[in-house]
């Protein structure tokens, strides 16, 4: 069981309150009819499913109903870090519990 | 290879069972093979035997890390079934259960395949509205299947609370009496003994640590034991079909996921068909031995422990406690979790990648078991031919560009 720290609640909470987002990070690209179907069939379905570290997104369902980042290993579970939507992957500044 | 018979049980029984020969040999590996697979469970080792056995390709190795079956073919919860939804995931499921009622013979090695018959249960009208349909389905491509009332249900599973007052009133539910059960590790086993017979090389402890690829093209796989030159390699590893892909400069349309089962104490029979429950998710049957196998769901999020989370957990068992009240004060065994290969249509990718001469037959995600012999029958005519069997060909990775996707999260969103 997982106890994720929500970044705007400011508490640990257990993981029943979040639901999974899916991987982090990924853009939907700015012009999609330029793409070509392969192109647009990777950005939809294909994912980097890392076993180790993986940047991942969740949501407080049950709580402030806020999307933020989590970084987690997925061998281990340990969460490594939190952070708020919108800041970069290698972004160590900003409100980080 | 010895044939398992009554004859030579019983001269074998005369020596006090001290001289049987070891099912399968322990080689040590080759330089280079005409086709490494990676991945000795179920589906590689059924790969590797239907290679050898129609296509007489037996310059074959098995990469396992662990033991053979030591992954989700000794993790599932036995559950052989065809009747999904979509013509071409119901011809390929259809095909492996053809192949199951047949398997013991085939490989001389009994997998215990029990043909009990499969419930597919309906809570709500929606519920009843969609196993018609599937039932209907399933009886336009010639899968055997039939709709029943609640109390044909009760008479099947008197056990069962089908109470009109249940927590979860069971309407009735789809039946499918070809379905059934077999024994997961016999199936890795029977697999193992009949290819290696045939000369494939069983390597087990060995772990791909790389693989090599030059001009786009693969020639061979890094082990922990050296380098292995292939002309070919197919990788069947399951949940960790990603790292594999990674290793080739590969990206590939799956996440890995925890799914967990649990088992009982033994019991003495009591419960004669799968029922499963797709609403109130949970999936059990009886072992031949007795225990009770209860199914979860998967995770809701990626991971590659093999475990589970509880919350997970605490609602199977909760479904299966309110449907079978008097299951309540038994106790459970074991618990565990295999990590399964998910696709975004919850359909298998079986065929060529981008990177010639290397295979991928991964995303069966929590369908896998039951088509152990189906897989490894058209991945093996696949690799041979180099072009996809034809029950594969609408499960190639091209299927992502295209959209053509086999949507089969209804048929098979109870996991099994």
């Amino acid at each position: 069981m997982l106890r994720i720290h929500c970044p705007y609640c400011q508490e640990a909470r257990s993981e029943e309150e979040f639901s999974y987002a899916g991987e982090a990070h990924i853009r939907r690209p700015e012009d999609p009819e330029a793409l070509s179907d392969r192109e647009w069939g990777e950005y939809l379905h294909f994912r980097t499913n890392a076993r180790g570290p993986h940047r991942e997104m969740w949501v407080h369902v049950a709580g402030c109903r806020r999307y933020f980042n989590v970084l987690r290993d997925t061998v281990s579970y340990e969460i490594l870090d939190v952070y708020p939507i919108g800041l970069p992957p290698d972004d160590t500044s900003g409100d980080r519990p | 290879m010895e044939r398992y018979s009554l004859p030579r049980l019983l001269a074998h029984a005369r020596r006090h069972h001290e001289d049987w020969q070891r099912a399968w040999r322990s080689p040590t590996p080759k330089d280079a093979y005409d086709t490494v697979i990676v991945g000795g469970g179920g589906h590689g080792l059924a790969t590797a035997y239907y290679l050898a056995k129609e296509h007489g390709v037996t310059d074959v190795a098995v990469i396992e890390r662990g033991y053979l079956g030591g992954g989700n073919t000794g993790r599932n919860t036995t559950i052989v079934r065809s009747n999904y939804l979509r013509d071409a995931a119901t011809r390929l499921y259809d095909f492996a259960l053809d192949l199951w009622r047949d398997l013991s013979r085939e490989l001389n090695f009994n997998v215990m395949f029990s043909a009990r018959g499969v419930l597919n249960l309906g809570h709500t009208l929606q519920d009843m509205r969609d196993i018609e349909r599937r039932v209907g389905a399933n009886r336009l491509n010639g899968v055997d299947g039939e709709v029943l009332t609640t109390a044909e249900v009760e008479r099947l599973v008197p056990l069962m609370n089908c109470s009109p007052k249940a927590r979860y009133p069971v309407l009735g539910a789809s039946w499918q009496p070809r379905g059934g059960v077999a024994r997961h590790d016999a199936v890795a086993w029977g697999y193992a003994r009949a290819a290696d017979a045939l000369g494939v090389d069983l390597l087990q402890q060995t772990e791909v640590l790389g693989m090599r690829v030059d001009g786009g093209a693969v020639t061979g796989v890094e082990t922990s034991r050296g380098f292995i030159a292939a002309r070919r390699v197919a990788c069947v590893v399951a949940g960790n079909s990603g790292v594999l892909a990674a290793m080739a400069g590969l990206r590939l349309p799956i996440e890995s996921r925890p799914l967990q089962a649990l088992v009982s104490e033994p019991l003495k029979p009591c419960l004669d068909p799968v029922v499963m429950s797709g609403a109130v998710h949970c999936y059990i049957s009886q072992s031949a031995k007795g225990d009770l196998v209860i199914g979860a769901g998967t995770d809701g999020y990626n991971g590659y422990g093999q475990r589970g989370s509880f919350p997970v957990l605490e609602d199977a068992v909760g479904a299966v406690c309110e449907l079978f009240p008097a299951f309540s004060r038994v106790r459970m065994n074991r618990h565990w979790g295999g990590i399964v290969d998910l696709c975004p249509d919850a359909c298998p990718i079986i065929g060529p990648t981008p990177v010639r001469g290397l295979y991928f037959n991964c995303g069966w995600g929590t369908g896998g078991f039951k088509s152990t012999p189906g897989s490894g029958y058209v991945f093996a005519d696949t690799v041979a031919n180099e072009r996809p069997h034809p029950l594969a060909a609408p499960f190639g990775l091209d299927r992502f560009a295209s959209g053509a996707l086999v949507d089969e999260h209804g048929a098979a969103a109870v996991a099994h």
